[in-house]
């Protein structure tokens, strides 16, 4: 399984979790667990993906995200899993 | 499975303390191009270098965008040129093409630097290896992306003290030929005792011989990363503070770790070593000297910044050999002046001299690195700085290196500006007391005996 992390940080605003899953959807890209804190008002959201069917290229995939995190005024970043299993996992 | 803190960890030491992968660096044999002509060796080596790492820097940037950390440079290391051009150079300016070709090879494939343009004249020096080093100055103004290493002592073989003399030479000359870029040339040449065969950071990264056809080293970093969580020990005993640097640098280090595997998988290329290194840039935050003032000094330079430094250095070692299967290069803390805000602070308020950063260097990695000093500095001056730094690395078994830069017109109090990851670097004032007669010696130090340790 090829597995992603995305994370969303940013101000709260109503529907962003939506955006971000219809997007994810519309790739073919399964949703595995979703975890997310508010403080202060600042939204702090992660993903962790399967991107095993995915219907386009990794990179894509990444700028679209990027993109559509410009439009609802949030970061959004995918990032393979492995960098945080390597770093938080002996 | 991974957690929301652990992966908010990991992205504020990449956004907001600035972790990376410092440098992937590919080593490249140039031995199956060595030819008797000159024109056919250049073409060899163009071709040799244009092939292997055609997709380096593609894959470099791919890497970087899927794991999302960012890798700053991406270069390549050659063969010693003083012994691929042995046959076909017959005088300085042959050896002036090949730098040239060399310069031509990194343009096309795309990476920032290569190394490599290089003597290693520990013990003696052939004739065609002080050509090379003679047209070091030219072959340096005339290029951009080339970095040149003179190896001039070992702990084996002790200090070739005719090569430091005429480094001294070499290193004003190539000052002097580039001194409209405030002497920019010598910020890409460097003089090494005891050079490793696989460093992977320049100006002295070159492939040794002793390595196979092809390889990939990576240098890591990460200065801001061991502060910030340093900033959560305040005040602690040595034994937490040495815990936290270990534990930090591990994880520095994984990553590091991450990359060059992936690299080496996708290239099909062997993975040789991880450089467990902190090594610094201009940016704010992104220093060592800092890392040495939150250890408790007010400036780097205060007494005890070299027991600190000492102390930071081992850590980040044993922290790092966790992470990564096989370390090599070099190793440590990296103290350039230039290239770190916190060690020109140091030096701008009078806490640091180069007689200081001399001691710091006999317990970290690398040496006299990225120092200005000023233009009118005679050229025994910078081989006795020199030869005081190989006896370092000679007695201590350990590798160390002098990057000198004699601004050309500019003295104490004045500022040099090299611009991008060499940054600017405050003149510091330099011993003017004699050394000549010592220098104009002839002939070598011996190597120095292995036993009786004091």
């Amino acid at each position: 399984m090829k597995r992603a992390i995305i994370t969303v940080v940013g101000h709260d605003s109503v529907g962003i979790i939506a955006k971000v899953c219809t997007y994810l959807a519309d790739n073919n890209i399964n949703i595995l667990d979703i975890s997310q804190t508010i403080v202060g008002g600042y939204f702090n959201m992660m993903m962790i993906a399967d991107l095993s069917d995915k219907k386009k290229h990794f990179i894509e995939i990444s700028e679209e995200l990027e993109k559509l995190g410009e439009d609802i005024g949030v970061a959004i970043k995918i990032q393979r899993e492995e960098i945080f299993d390597k770093m938080h996992r002996i | 499975m991974i957690n929301l803190s652990e992966v908010k960890e990991t992205n504020d030491m990449i956004q907001k303390e600035n972790l990376d992968v410092r440098t992937i660096t590919m080593g490249i044999s140039l031995t199956d191009c060595i030819d008797s002509d000159t024109d056919r060796l250049c073409e060899g080596i163009y071709d040799k270098i244009t092939d292997r790492a055609k997709d380096l820097v593609k894959t470099g940037e791919s890497i970087e965008a899927e794991f999302g950390v960012p890798i700053v440079n991406k270069r390549i290391s050659v063969t010693p040129i003083g012994l691929i051009g042995a046959s076909a150079c017959r005088t300085e300016e042959d050896f002036v093409k090949i730098a040239k070709t060399l310069d031509r090879a990194a343009d096309a494939t795309g990476v920032n630097f290569i190394g490599g343009f290089s003597a290693l004249v520990a013990k003696g020096m052939t004739e065609k290896e002080s050509l090379l080093i003679r047209s070091i100055p030219a072959a340096l103004k005339e290029t951009n992306r080339v970095m040149s290493s003179v190896v001039a002592a070992s702990t084996r073989s002790g200090i070739n003290m005719d090569a430091v003399r005429l480094m001294g030479q070499i290193i004003l000359k190539t000052a002097e030929e580039t001194k409209d870029n405030d002497s920019i040339g010598c910020t890409k040449l460097v003089v090494l005792c005891n050079a490793p065969d696989d460093n992977p950071f320049m100006a002295g990264a070159l492939h040794g011989v002793t390595e196979g056809d092809t390889v990939i080293n990576v240098g890591v970093s990460g200065p801001g990363v061991i502060k910030t969580a340093l900033e959560k020990v305040r005040g602690a005993d040595f034994e937490t503070l040495c815990d936290t640097i270990k534990n930090t640098a591990c994880k520095v280090t994984s990553v590091g770790e991450l990359v060059a595997q992936e690299t080496s998988k996708r290239l099909g290329v062997p993975f040789g070593v991880i450089d467990l290194s902190l090594a610094p840039t201009p940016a704010i935050g992104d220093s060592v000297a800092d890392i040495l003032q939150e250890i408790g000094l007010e400036y780097t330079g205060a007494p005890g910044t070299t027991a600190a430094l000492a102390l930071l250095n081992d850590q980040v070692k044993k922290g790092g050999v966790k992470a990564a299967s096989y370390v090599g290069g070099l190793s440590g803390a990296f103290i350039p002046v230039s290239e770190d805000q916190g060690m020109i602070d140091s030096v701008n308020v009078g806490a640091l001299t180069i007689e200081k950063l001399e001691a710091m260097t006999c317990v970290c990695s690398v040496g006299l690195d990225m120092i200005a000093i000023p233009g009118d500095t005679k050229a025994t001056t910078i081989s006795g700085i020199l030869a005081d730094e190989m006896a370092l690395g000679m007695v201590n078994q350990k590798t160390t290196a002098c990057r000198l830069i004699p601004v050309i017109g500019k003295g104490v109090g004045d500022e040099a500006e090299f611009g991008g990851l060499l940054g600017h670097a405050p003149i510091m004032p330099v011993n003017s007391f004699s050394c000549d007669a010592f220098v104009n010696r002839e002939g070598r130090i011996p190597a120095p005996i292995h036993s009786f340790k004091n």
